[in-house]
């Protein structure tokens, strides 16, 4: 006994915590509740957080430098890991945006395969961060529920594929390769039991007493404080704007689907799960229409699965082995013998998170003069500290994974 | 939706399934005898607990492995404590960049012996596509790794091909390996004494 | 306001308040895009933020572009500004010195500029005038160099194990 009291004498505390109010609280990167890697170093008085500083950077893998040193198509595989919850959405955000360097137009079936495929992995985003929020309250039965119904989705995209989460999906053009009817057979599975499973994960959830308890009230921002924080995407929605870029600027046929944009009121966690889940229910809305336009494609329509531009859709392997023109292209595209025209380029794609932009400016060269991507989940990261701001510190593990930060896309 | 219990614990021939093999030893009416070091390693194979050091793409491959579908659960690694101190495997998943990488030694030197380490994933093994300024190349630089995972990201079949690779490492170590010297000088390579 | 919002309308107006100072107007696929002098970025950001018909209320992105070759405005900050009443979207850049990267920052009209800016610094080092917190945010604080300028090379230095010109290092692979 008296050891342990001499060695309390010994503890040094660090200077300026005599007399000091509030505890030093440091949380991540590897504490379990984040989730990824991201510190927190929380000012706490009891259990109130009086600010947050977040450090960032710890899995920064320089994605813009190696940008400028590849080809297009071997970018494609770079922005898979940028947000790996929704790769395919971030794959076709790339290719659209070369298509719109390039002035290549797609067929319709083409946009409206590429808008199954971004709806699928939308779901399969929000599905993940939904049953983590869940988690984080307390119910870890929804996330192990509904984490098979992923597994349904990342076959379809291993139909297509043949990835399952780093998809490296479709080609600038197109697809690689024709869906196959084993993936439209999968993909009506899908649309059949999924939406009873995210009934029942509503059930769950949207009236849960203690859920509704855990989050309605905490993490809340105003819409305007949003707006000036820069946030895209459902955290946005949540506050009650009604900003998507789905509709406020199309790409790849959007403006052919019906479906509402959900919008919540106060921007808290609950209106963040709520948005995102009346998200998934749109998703599936998307999905059905884009799937029956694609089964009204007769004949040889029918069979088409990327623009008609050799110069830049790279042709298939079985063709560049029996084909000399396919050969021939192939080799130009591999070795960067295609001009490649000069300019700058934004491109906007509604990602999983918010808005996911490319800002790329070409030179003419093989590879691009400079690439930048607007990462969502970095940008609205910075109002952590004042989301958090007097909260719970049980309340702000809440609000860290309902904002999905995921650190690829954070760190880039 | 539901389905009878049965169908997990019985296969289809109605016999119950055996997950893992007993070591060998001698049995007889009442006693069992077998090496201590067989039963030892028996024991710690099938419990050992996973520490996911998850940073990214590999991590959420991994929470497909540990969710229901794939359910890592049933070789014994079910039990994510999250804290190194009690936890036996560490499971090291996506890119380690150099500003993790104390931290990833400070995790492993949190962990009590005896401790082993998965690379899952290219980015942990090699530094995978990132060859870059910013991006540890491969975390055997900072920490003795066991077994090695590849795939950007792997399947989850194959980050349980993976624990089970660790599984025969485990079962058949030697209680006296972590006193050797040759161990003492592979820990003292990466500068832990 | 009943008018809608063209890039016509932008130019018109910010060239009858800066007149010359607003150059290089152009419209790339669609979005005008302008250059104004770098001491002049913040004004202009607060004309565009402020003019009830301007309405720039949204920062979408800030970057930077390091152009080796461009002596005296080698570094490029590019901002990108959406009106999202009228749904519409701008570019606005600013070339600066490298050897005097000193450019007033945007955070108090955009809270999101922050870490962007930081971004940049750290990338670029652009040196954001004003800024609460100018410190790197992806790369340790050690580094004594911006890694995204063309001159530095993109592999880690440090690794001999893969020294052979045939994978890309050495520089020859652009």
């Amino acid at each position: 006994m008296s050891e342990l009291i001499q060695q309390e004498q010994h503890v040094k505390l660090p200077e300026g915590s005599i007399g000091k109010q509030t505890t030093t609280l440091n949380l991540g990167p590897t504490h379990p509740a984040t989730h990824g890697v991201f510190q927190n170093i929380l000012e706490v008085d009891g259990e109130r957080i009086v600010s947050a500083e977040q450090t960032v950077g710890y899995i920064h893998r320089a994605f813009e430098k190696i940008a400028e040193r590849r080809p297009l198509y071997q970018i494609t595989p770079l922005t898979d890991r940028l947000n790996y919850c929704s790769s395919p959405i971030n794959n076709m955000g790339w290719h659209l945006t070369c298509e719109k360097l390039l002035g290549v137009t797609t067929p319709k079936r083409v946009d409206y395969l590429r808008v199954i495929i971004m709806e699928l992995s939308r779901i399969a985003d929000h599905l993940i961060c939904n049953s983590i929020v869940g988690v984080d309250s307390g119910a870890f039965s929804g996330f192990l529920y509904v984490m098979q119904y992923r597994e349904l989705i990342y076959e379809i995209f291993e139909e297509v594929c043949g990835s399952r989460l780093t998809t490296n999906i479709g080609r600038i053009g197109g697809f690689e390769r024709n869906f196959t009817p084993a993936a439209f057979e999968k993909l009506e599975r899908f649309l059949k039991e999924y939406p009873l499973t995210l009934k029942e994960f509503e059930n769950l959830f949207n009236r849960n007493r203690i859920f509704m308890e855990r989050t309605m009230g905490t993490g809340g921002i105003s819409a305007e404080r949003a707006l000036n924080y820069g946030f895209t995407g459902p955290n946005l929605r949540a506050t009650g704007v009604d900003y998507d870029v789905r509709v406020a600027t199309p790409y790849s046929s959007y403006e052919d689907f019906e479906f509402d944009i959900p919008v919540g009121t106060t921007g808290d966690n609950y209106d963040r799960f709520m948005v995102r889940n009346q998200e998934m229910w749109q998703s599936i809305r998307i999905i059905e229409q884009a799937y029956r336009k694609v089964q009204e494609f007769k004949g040889a329509e029918a069979e088409v699965f990327h623009a008609d531009v050799p110069e830049y859709y790279l042709p298939e392997k079985e063709d560049v082995y029996t084909k000399m023109e396919a050969l021939i292209w192939h080799f130009k595209i591999i070795m960067g013998e295609i001009d490649m025209p000069a300019g700058e380029v934004y491109q906007a794609v509604e990602g999983g998170n918010g808005e996911l932009g490319f800002y790329l400016i070409s030179d003419g060269g093989r590879a691009p003069f400079r690439l930048h991507f607007r990462r969502p989940c970095f940008i609205y990261y910075q109002a952590y500290s004042e989301l958090t701001k007097g909260a719970l510190l049980a309340d702000a593990v809440i609000t860290m994974s309902s904002l999905n930060l995921i650190a690829g896309e954070m760190d880039a | 939706m539901s389905r009878p219990v049965q169908y997990n614990v019985k296969n289809e021939g109605g016999k119950i399934l055996i997950t893992d093999e007993m070591p060998s030893g001698l049995e007889g009416e009442g006693f069992f005898a077998t090496k201590l070091s067989e039963v030892v390693g028996w024991g710690r194979k099938n419990s050992l607990w996973p520490m996911p050091f998850a940073t990214s793409c590999c991590g959420i491959e991994f929470m497909a492995t540990s969710a229901s579908h794939y359910d890592i659960g049933r070789f014994g690694s079910e039990r994510m404590a999250h804290t190194p101190r009690q936890c036996d495997l560490l499971m090291v998943m996506g890119t380690i960049a150099k500003k993790m990488g104390p931290i990833v030694k400070q995790v492993y030197l949190q962990m009590s012996e005896p401790r082993w380490v998965i690379a899952v994933g290219a980015c942990a093994s090699s530094g995978g596509i990132f060859d870059t300024y910013s991006v540890l190349q491969g975390i055997d630089q900072i920490i003795p790794v066991d077994v090695y995972v590849p795939g950007c990201p792997p399947r989850p079949e194959a980050i349980i091909d993976g624990l089970m690779k660790c599984q025969d490492l485990v079962g058949q170590e030697s209680l006296r390996r972590r006193n050797s010297d040759r161990y003492k000088a592979l820990l003292n390579s990466y500068g832990i004494e | 306001m009943s008018t809608v919002l063209t890039n016509q309308i932008i130019q018109k107006r910010l060239v009858e308040k800066f007149g010359d100072a607003v150059t290089n107007m152009e419209e790339p696929y669609g979005m005008f895009s302008f250059e104004v002098p770098k001491d002049l970025n913040l004004k202009v950001m607060e004309f565009l933020y402020d003019e009830p018909d301007l309405n720039f209320r949204f920062l979408t992105d800030v970057c930077a572009v390091h152009y080796p070759d461009q002596k005296g405005r080698e570094l490029a900050v590019v901002y990108h500004l959406h009106n999202m009443v009228d749904n519409i979207r701008i570019r606005m850049k600013i070339f600066t010195d490298i050897n005097e990267p000193d450019v007033f920052t945007a955070t108090s009209l955009y809270q999101s500029a922050n870490w962007q800016e930081r971004e940049t610094y750290d990338f670029y080092g652009v040196n954001f005038l004003g800024h609460p917190n100018l410190k790197r945010i992806l790369n340790v604080d050690e580094m004594d160099y911006f890694p995204m300028r063309k001159e530095y090379p993109l592999e880690d230095r440090a690794r001999l194990d893969k020294d052979d010109e045939m994978f890309g290092r050495g520089g020859s692979v652009v």
